[in-house]
């Protein structure tokens, strides 16, 4: 870990990983699409429909998951001062935010055929909604100051409190009655999906996580390049 | 202890005193609330169904606009920086602070909740309901719109930024406090409603003076 | 900011920070009061780091900035005693405190009608009211007219005869006696070519 701290080594183990990352996203992306279209089943309620699904879900699993990372990663620069963790939080969020609009819009798109109405204000859908303006906010407060690091803290103080969100994103269809179906992948019991359904989904959720890996590598190595062409420009202050 | 009633009553002091602070918050209030029958027409049946949503709505409204008046005002002519190096622990001086802020702010707003109930013609059976969560439910306004506040002082355009803050984290107070309001009317037990509640504030009320310190001495670095 | 600066100070002392604009006086009254954590090295007092215990620290120290800190709304007692209550100190000192900048007539005005000068004064009168044993300032002659300058040195004497340390960053010369002075200048650290 303390040799990754090193910009330079980033870098380099960035350059060499990218490749990889974006080759298991292809892959991932492109035949988990293929078998969500075209092998796995249709639902035998929902019928063609439930295809969205496998947009949905992993771009909902993806919403908290980056969530994670950026109070990860917010934690780490403000206790430890890791010099990558801020840079890391502040490359995720907006990749957050695209994922959890994903979500939001799928979800919609999926609940007008399944439920009958565009939107419904149950503990799921709200939840995830104040996710996606924890994310907004963060991104705000990141570049509302003139002072950039005091920009990058404030955001990491957000970033974790906004953490109490998650669990009830997680647990809200649990605890409350909500039209939003409950969990039937990551719960206690196992998962109640059917594995014809099950395998097109994980492969989906691997093309996704990849795909965030390698958007997350590039906006980090932008983020480090252009803080050097700024201490070129215009040299180090102090 | 001394050191907290000290500053306690220092910002009760500047609110009841200049500019009547309080004054504005139940005013907006009022007028906020007094915009929706004018809006969506005086029928008391439509008023009475909606009558908990807008109380609680503009509540959280008049509280998140008397947020400024937290720390920046101190921050400005140097106060915030000479209470830094106070002994009393910042994070008690920002739970003094809230605590006046609410007495200033949230503790008007449940007053004055169950008179314009009347102007919306709120089901009576509610009212105990209504003002037990407005005690509950607006320290938490003030708690968690301190974080908020800290975080923004001196931003580029504060105060909205403020605002997408910190409704964002208000909107679990606003879900609960009018389902516990609403639920007499509705034949529900307000109970569950009002224990969330209370639970909310013992959790803002533990994490929420740490969160607008750190936010503090960020600012003041 | 600066590399390599040592100094100490002992019961009665004075320091007077000098340097032009920029050479880091406020930043090094602020790194004493503790409000910023160095990047490296240590501040002890009375031979323990003073980042063990920040709280007893503070109530040891008052620093007086360029702001007053003063509440246009309050009377000048009010704010006094306020400052006075949460240094943990007693009222009589605010009286004296205000006796001794001689702004005892205006002690029931609120600080919207005092002067500039007055309010400066009524900022230097906290210093008087707490009694901290350290006292940290930050361009303390800056809005003092000269009979004002003459109580606040008279304070800083009765204050050092006590036993307390005074550090102030200064432009101006002030004329104390048996003041030891820092120049910030010679402690800036090189910037690379």
């Amino acid at each position: 870990m303390a040799r990754l701290a090193n910009p330079t080594q980033f870098l380099k183990l960035s350059a060499a990983l990218l490749p990889w990352c974006a080759a298991a996203a292809a892959l991932g992306l492109g035949l988990g699409l293929y078998l969500a279209l075209f092998v796995a089943p249709p639902d035998y309620q929902q019928g063609e429909a439930v295809r969205i699904m496998y947009v949905h879900v992993p771009s909902a699993w993806m919403a908290s998951l980056v969530y994670a990372v950026m109070a990860a990663g917010s934690a780490v620069g403000l206790i430890w001062r890791h010099p990558l963790a801020h840079i890391a939080a502040e490359a995720a969020a907006p990749l957050g935010a695209g994922f959890t609009l994903i979500c939001l819009v799928s979800g919609s798109l999926w609940g007008e055929p399944m439920w009958g109405t565009w939107w419904v204000w149950d503990a799921r859908l709200t939840s995830v909604l104040v996710l996606f303006f924890l994310y907004l906010g963060f991104i705000a407060l990141e570049h509302a100051f003139d002072d950039k690091s005091r920009g990058t803290r404030a955001a990491a103080i957000l970033a974790l409190v906004g953490v109490v969100n998650l669990p009830i994103i997680k647990f809200s269809v649990d605890w409350w009655n909500t039209l939003h179906q409950p969990a039937s992948v990551f719960r206690l019991g196992g998962p109640t999906i059917a594995a014809s359904m099950l395998w097109p989904l994980m492969v989906m959720a691997a093309g996704f996580l990849f795909f965030f890996a390698a958007l997350l590598l590039i906006r980090m190595r932008s983020a480090l390049m252009e803080a050097r062409l700024r201490a070129l420009a215009f040299g180090n202050p102090g | 202890m001394s050191q907290f009633v000290a500053l306690v009553g220092r910002d009760l002091r500047l609110a009841f005193r200049q500019g009547g602070d309080w004054l504005n918050v139940a005013a907006f209030f009022a007028l906020a609330v007094i915009l929706f029958p004018l809006g969506v027409g005086p029928e008391p049946e439509l008023l009475a169904r909606i009558s908990a949503g807008v109380l609680w709505v503009a509540a959280l409204l008049a509280a998140l606009l008397s947020l400024e008046r937290l720390f920046q005002p101190d921050w400005e002519d140097g106060s915030l920086e000479a209470l830094a190096l106070m002994p009393l622990p910042l994070e008690l001086q920002v739970l003094a602070k809230c605590l006046a802020h609410w007495l200033s702010t949230g503790l008007i707003l449940t007053l004055a909740a169950p008179v314009l109930a009347l102007v919306l013609h709120f089901d009576f059976a509610g009212m105990g309901a209504l003002v037990l969560a407005m005690l509950l439910g607006t320290p938490v306004l003030s708690l968690i719109g301190s974080v908020g506040a800290a975080l923004t002082l001196g931003a580029r355009r504060g105060g909205v930024l403020l605002s997408l803050l910190v409704l964002p984290l208000y909107i679990p107070v606003l879900i609960f406090g009018v389902a516990a309001s609403e639920a007499a009317s509705l034949g529900f037990n307000p109970q569950p409603a009002l224990l969330l509640l209370a639970a909310g504030l013992a959790a803002a009320l533990a994490l929420a003076p740490w969160a607008a310190a750190a936010a503090l001495r960020l600012a003041m670095e | 900011m600066f590399r390599g600066l040592t100094f100490s100070l002992d019961r009665g002392g004075c320091l007077l920070l000098t340097g032009p604009n920029g050479s880091g006086k406020t930043s090094l009254l602020r790194l004493l009061a503790g409000l910023s954590p160095p990047q490296t090295g240590q501040i002890l007092r009375q031979g323990s780091p003073i980042a063990l215990d920040p709280a007893a620290h503070r109530s040891g120290l008052h620093f007086i900035g360029h702001q007053d800190a003063l509440k246009p709304a309050l009377t000048a007692r009010e704010n006094l005693d306020f400052w006075t209550a949460m240094q943990g100190g007693a009222r009589a000192k605010a009286e004296s405190a205000l006796k001794a900048f001689r702004l005892s007539e205006r002690a029931d005005w609120p600080c919207r009608y005092l002067s500039a000068g007055e309010k400066r004064r009524l900022a230097m009168a906290r210093l008087v009211a707490t009694q901290a044993p350290l006292w940290l300032l930050d361009e303390p002659s800056t809005g003092l007219d000269r009979a004002a300058l003459e109580d606040l040195l008279a304070a800083i004497d009765a204050h050092r005869k006590r036993g307390g340390c005074v550090v102030a960053a200064t432009h101006a010369r002030l004329s104390l006696p048996k003041a030891a002075s820092l120049s910030l200048a010679a402690f800036a650290p090189r910037r690379a070519a």
